[in-house]
């Protein structure tokens, strides 16, 4: 019988495996940020022992940082201090750090693929549960936890469970207005927030193969938010065509190897899969959350469950929710005024999202009362949207362009949302206090993100393109 | 103090809410420090403090009825982020076991790697759980890691649970997986002479 994509990439990738061990599996590539990987660094320490492969250890700073005024030293204490020990600790060990200021600096996910980092076959991990991102390029990705980074940083290798295999087909083609995003936000709000746990998924089908890299990237990035352990996308001459030329991809004679190689990653005919899924595109609308975890979403024109349509055992859970978001069971979010809209995040901040929102706002200005944070992927993507000229367009729309990082997906830094303002977010996570204590999410497509920074409420997209 | 441990009799800390994410556990403004240390008293912070940090009295961890070393909480326990800052939260403030019907994966390695312990155990055998320690806040559960028992003590309703064996006896007996990786460098250095690529 044939294998799966995943079974091929993972078989390739086992150092060891004994029966009743977790497999110890190689990883090609390790990416590792300030926030999750000082008590790593301090295990390696502690044991008297060096980072075992360095160069494939690349570091960055992204969370903390502030999105303004990066040529200052970073003014909150504690985030200065876990920035500062990043450079600190890769210094010592020999790790290669695009910091702040450094052309390469950026969001972790979005920095891999740009400069060729990412690739098919590879088997990639972060102390981030979005490294399933990397898998839209047909490699096994996934985030750990600092322990693991400690794993990976000792001996270039992880204990890990073969997790089980789910293929999700979106058949047909999208319809005006829906992008990416909605296809993920859509496949969550029917699985829900664990409906993929223990599975690492296979995105298949028309609507997927038609994607961009980036579009794929987004599909791939949220895979983490119905509980995948991660998401991968099968290679294709659209992948090749993104990897070539970039900074870090083989050359030459070694191009021409690799992509023949690249070229036998697919999911055999006759592989067989623990799960199927199948979604017909045409089905999903643009998509909105409104309650507190990615698998509350419904389509732009839909209305909230009410009370009656759920579970007895699921109803405290779902009141807490609305009540933390100051919503009604039952109602629609059509019109509902937004607060603030973020753009951003390793799930849409590459320079197609920037570019989307550029073309859509050209020439319209953003509604008053609404504060619009653009913050782009990375160092790169900033300064292409200039070249570009897209930040005069977000500028006339009253839209503020700010420097890379993490920023308000998650409000380490400075960028919170205030207490009970509604923000419409192009990112990943509409948990309870994840933009900012108390602050309330409704997660976006880049597309609806900014037709609701023009109209200051919660719009469907459709009706404006 | 050991962090192994293969046996506990403990009452528990009852949080019946489902899809406890772990910005809920620890939030992210908490994940600035540089140690492993102190992240016991920012545990759902949010859920157990008001903004100028008074207690919310109707938060379980704030009720001086409900204690001990078991927290039991609703499915797919947490979800959302890697940050094993939840993890050490959940440690420091003095849990050794989470039981819930469902727990994330990323999660259920940290908490392992943390030595605590994640009992996965049935939806009907969670609800049997929270009644119990409804009905008496000081029943106790008992967890012997060598049966992969957990019992009711005071119903004597007992399951069993999952655990791999690799992992049952780095809890059982302090070992990490760093000490296993580390004694297969002569594996892993063979492993990279027979690939042409870093892929």
């Amino acid at each position: 019988m044939g294998k799966t994509l995943f079974d091929k990439i993972w078989d390739s990738h086992v150092v060891v495996s004994k029966p009743g061990f977790p497999d110890a599996v190689y990883i090609n590539t390790h990416f590792i940020h300030e926030v999750t990987s000082p008590q790593a660094f301090d295990g390696l320490r502690k044991r008297g022992i060096p980072v075992f492969r360095t160069a494939k250890t690349r570091a960055t700073a992204d969370h903390n940082v502030p999105t303004i005024d990066q040529h200052l030293p970073i003014k909150e204490a504690l985030s200065r201090k876990q920035v500062e020990m990043l450079t600190t600790n890769t210094k010592e060990f020999g790790v290669e750090l695009y910091g702040l200021g450094h052309p390469y600096q950026g969001i972790v996910h979005v920095i891999g693929p740009e400069l060729g980092i990412t690739l098919p076959g590879m088997t990639i991990v972060c102390g981030d549960s979005h490294t399933s991102t990397h898998g839209a390029f047909g490699a096994i990705a996934f985030g750990i936890g600092t322990s693991e980074v400690e794993q990976v940083l000792a001996t270039q290798c992880i204990l890990q469970y073969r997790p089980k295999r789910m293929k999700i087909e979106v058949n047909g083609k999208l319809k005006k207005g829906v992008v990416s995003k909605d296809i993920i936000l859509y496949i969550i709000s029917k699985i829900s927030a664990s409906g993929a746990t223990g599975y690492f998924v296979e995105y298949a089908g028309e609507a997927i193969r038609s994607l961009s890299m980036e579009a794929r990237m987004t599909i791939c990035n949220m895979s983490i938010e119905m509980g995948a352990r991660g998401g991968l996308i099968a290679p294709d001459e659209t992948t090749f065509e993104y990897i070539k030329g970039r900074e870090f991809a083989p050359k030459g004679a070694d191009w021409d190897k690799s992509l023949a190689y690249w070229k036998t990653l697919y999911t055999d005919a006759d592989a067989a899969f623990d799960v199927v899924l199948t979604f017909d595109a045409a089905d999903i609308e643009p998509m909105i959350t409104y309650g507190t975890n990615p698998g509350m979403g419904i389509g732009v024109t839909q209305h909230i469950p009410t009370l009656e349509s759920l579970e007895d055992k699921e109803k405290p859970s779902f009141k807490k929710s609305l009540d933390y978001m100051g919503l009604e069971p039952g109602s629609g979010l059509l019109g509902k005024k937004v607060d603030y809209v973020f753009i951003g995040s390793c799930t849409n901040s590459r320079i197609e999202d920037l570019r989307m929102v550029a073309d859509f706002v050209k020439g319209k200005k953003k509604a008053d009362d609404v504060v619009v944070w653009i913050v782009p992927g990375s160092k790169q993507v900033e300064a292409q949207a200039k070249k570009e000229g897209i930040d005069k367009i977000f500028e006339e729309a009253g839209f503020n362009l700010r420097q890379p990082g993490c920023s308000a997906c998650l409000g380490m830094n400075e960028d919170k949302v205030p207490a009970g303002m509604y923000c419409i977010s192009t990112s990943n996570r509409n948990f309870e206090g994840r933009q900012g204590p108390n602050a309330r999410t409704f997660l976006a497509s880049p597309l609806s993100a900014a037709a609701a920074a023009i109209t200051g409420k919660v719009t469907d997209v459709r009706e404006l393109v | 103090m050991s962090k192994n441990f293969q046996h506990l009799v403990s009452t528990a800390v009852p949080i019946a809410i489902e899809n406890i994410d772990t910005d809920q556990i620890i939030p992210a403004r908490f994940l600035k420090a540089t140690t492993r240390d102190g992240f016991g008293e920012n545990l759902f912070r949010d859920w157990r403090f008001e903004s100028n940090d008074t207690p919310k009295k109707d938060f379980v961890l704030n009720n001086p009825i409900y204690k001990g070393e078991i927290l039991v909480a609703g499915k797919n326990f947490g979800c959302g982020s890697s940050r094993e800052h939840a993890a050490w939260a959940i440690a420091d403030y003095g849990f050794k076991v989470v039981i819930s019907s469902f727990f994330a994966d990323i999660f259920k390695n940290n908490a392992l790697n943390n030595f605590i312990l994640p009992i996965q155990v049935t939806d009907e055998f969670l609800d049997k759980i929270f009644s119990a320690i409804e009905k008496d806040p000081a029943t106790q559960m008992e967890v012997d890691i060598e049966k992969q028992s957990l019992k009711i003590v005071a119903t004597g309703e007992e399951t069993r649970f999952d655990i791999n064996p690799y992992k049952k006896t780095c809890l059982i007996n302090g070992y990490d997986d760093i000490d296993y990786l580390l004694s297969l460098r002569k594996e892993i250095e063979s492993y990279e002479a027979s690939r042409e690529f870093n892929f």
